[in-house]
């Protein structure tokens, strides 16, 4: 579904990754997982379309994404949640997940859509007059991912969501992301928590200093030492 | 007690320059919330705001004096033309600058606006033009109201509340005013910025030419008279918090009461000197504006 070909990319003069390559396959779960700094946040702007790789191809179904213009990228079905959520502070809940049904394309089921994003977050539906930036971490989280949900996109880009959470409230977002992976939904997911992200996930890459330095299934990982020494503590 | 008993407690001419400020006021809202749409959403000043109204007082009056199109079918039209209008400004004058200093954008749209001056001197002359419509005068009880200024206070009314469910009930309108509060991720909401600036350009044009085909209605057309509005514009965004579309509609109807009660004493030119004194006090009391949060 989506294939990264020996992407370069960073801001002005820092370069951020190298020689990038990624594939996500049609209902897959993917993690990214490395330390802070390492380029996870970049690669998921990169496919975005919020920065643009300096070199390689990025492309989605056979879609040649970085020919496609930023806001035009959201219609080839790729929803991304950035990091910190991004929510509008000061518009409503039901105006925020307007917002993510803009384009064009899901204009007209926006009902629809906004049945199945109440029907995972019932939450959001009780406070969805609430002004998104009073409410909790948990359910600014929620509101991210319903927003993103509102465009049905085939691909879902999660950007560390469960940073700056309560413990409780970690648990329940992997409970969500499982949810969604149920739904059909590929994701793919950027995390610092290993531990966690390695049982939502089908495969993962490891990235350090903007490199893939190992990828592998969930089980590999989880038994593979620099990943077993570095990030899991054992 | 009756009618005639408050109307003895309340001076009648108190009465009145309280009714005709707020009559006054529907109209300076209206140019405020134009002025507000564009900063808010674009982060500019159009510093010749003014002379847009001025533009389309210009249109209103060849299209009805000299064509003789009926009022009403100019209107759309005068309104239309100044959207076409804002829509240019930004295209050409404030697109190429939006990365640039504040302070160029300031001087841009400030050459923008003697541009527009001096087309005006040359194509029209400096003759002072009117529709030549003279509406009636209402008389109510002892007290007079212009039935223009009544006319456009309604118009004016209509056209914000227009403005008020494009922005909360339209996709558009939503994007215009999540804009503002988070540029950068609109992309990933499908929506492109560049385009959203044109339609609240084209907004901000469209309010006013609005104003335009309500102000000839009580003022003669001459190329400087965007001088009589603009700058009390800006101080009514200033008071109001630039940006802040309720904080402007509560200063606009602030400075048209002094300026109305003002002009109660001595003329209404005192009425504007007030306005003015009480905005530099405001600005040493309150300097981010009325609905400003206290620190």
């Amino acid at each position: 579904m989506l294939e990264l070909r020996g992407v370069n990319a960073g801001y002005g003069t820092f370069q951020a990754l190298f020689d990038v390559n990624l594939d996500v396959k049609a209902g897959e779960a993917v993690g990214v997982i490395g330390p802070n700094g390492a380029g996870k946040t970049t690669l998921m702007r990169v496919i975005s379309g919020l920065i643009r790789p300096t070199r390689g191809s990025i492309t989605m179904e056979g879609v040649d994404v970085v020919a496609t213009p930023a806001h035009k990228i959201v219609s080839l079905g790729i929803a991304h949640v950035p990091e910190n959520r991004r929510l509008f502070p000061q518009l409503t809940v039901d105006d925020n997940l307007k917002m993510g049904a803009f384009m064009k394309e899901a204009r007209g089921h926006y009902a629809e859509r906004l049945d199945v994003v109440f029907d995972l977050f019932p939450r959001l539906k009780e406070r969805r007059h609430q002004m998104a930036g009073t409410m909790s971490g948990g359910e600014q989280q929620m509101c991210a991912i319903g927003r993103a949900m509102m465009s049905n996109p085939k691909l879902l880009l999660l950007d560390e969501p469960s940073a700056g959470l309560a413990p409780v409230v970690v648990q329940q977002v992997f409970e969500l992301v499982k949810r969604i992976r149920a739904s059909g939904l590929t994701v793919l997911i950027v995390e610092q928590n290993v531990q966690q992200v390695l049982k939502v996930v089908d495969r993962a890459y490891l990235i350090e200093a903007g490199t893939i330095r190992a990828s592998g299934t969930s089980a590999e990982m989880l038994a593979s030492d620099t990943v077993k020494e570095a990030y899991l503590g054992v | 007690m009756g009618m005639q008993a408050f109307l003895d407690i309340f001076d009648i001419y108190l009465l009145e320059a309280v009714i005709n400020g707020i009559l006054l006021g529907g109209v300076l809202a209206l140019l405020a919330l134009g002025l507000n749409l564009i900063f808010g959403v674009i982060d500019v000043t159009w510093i010749c705001y003014a002379e847009l109204v001025m533009i389309g007082m210009y249109a209103m009056y060849f299209m009805v004096q000299y064509y003789g199109v009926s009022y009403f079918v100019a209107a759309p039209l005068t309104i239309l033309l100044v959207a076409i209008l804002g829509a240019l400004l930004h295209y050409l004058v404030i697109a190429p600058l939006l990365t640039a200093p504040p302070i160029n954008q300031l001087l841009a749209t400030g050459g923008v606006l003697f541009v527009l001056q001096s087309f005006a001197t040359v194509a029209f002359g400096i003759d002072f033009r009117n529709l030549g419509i003279r509406l009636p005068v209402l008389a109510f009880g002892d007290m007079n109201f212009s039935y223009a200024r009544l006319l456009s206070f309604l118009a004016a009314l209509v056209g914000m509340v227009a403005v008020y469910l494009f922005m909360t009930r339209t996709f558009t309108g939503t994007a215009i005013r999540a804009i503002s509060q988070d540029r950068q991720i609109m992309a990933l909401m499908g929506v492109d910025t560049k385009r959203i600036y044109i339609i609240t350009s084209a907004l901000g044009g469209a309010l006013a030419g609005l104003a335009a085909c309500l102000l000839v209605l009580q003022y003669d057309v001459h190329p400087f008279v965007g001088l009589s509005f603009g700058p009390i514009t800006f101080l009514i965004c200033v008071l109001g918090g630039l940006g802040n579309f309720i904080g402007g509609f509560i200063a606009a109807f602030v400075f048209a009461e002094i300026i109305s009660l003002g002009g109660l004493f001595s003329d209404l030119e005192w009425g504007y000197v007030l306005a003015f004194a009480f905005f530099i006090v405001m600005m040493f009391i309150r300097p981010a504006g009325l609905l400003a949060r206290r620190r």
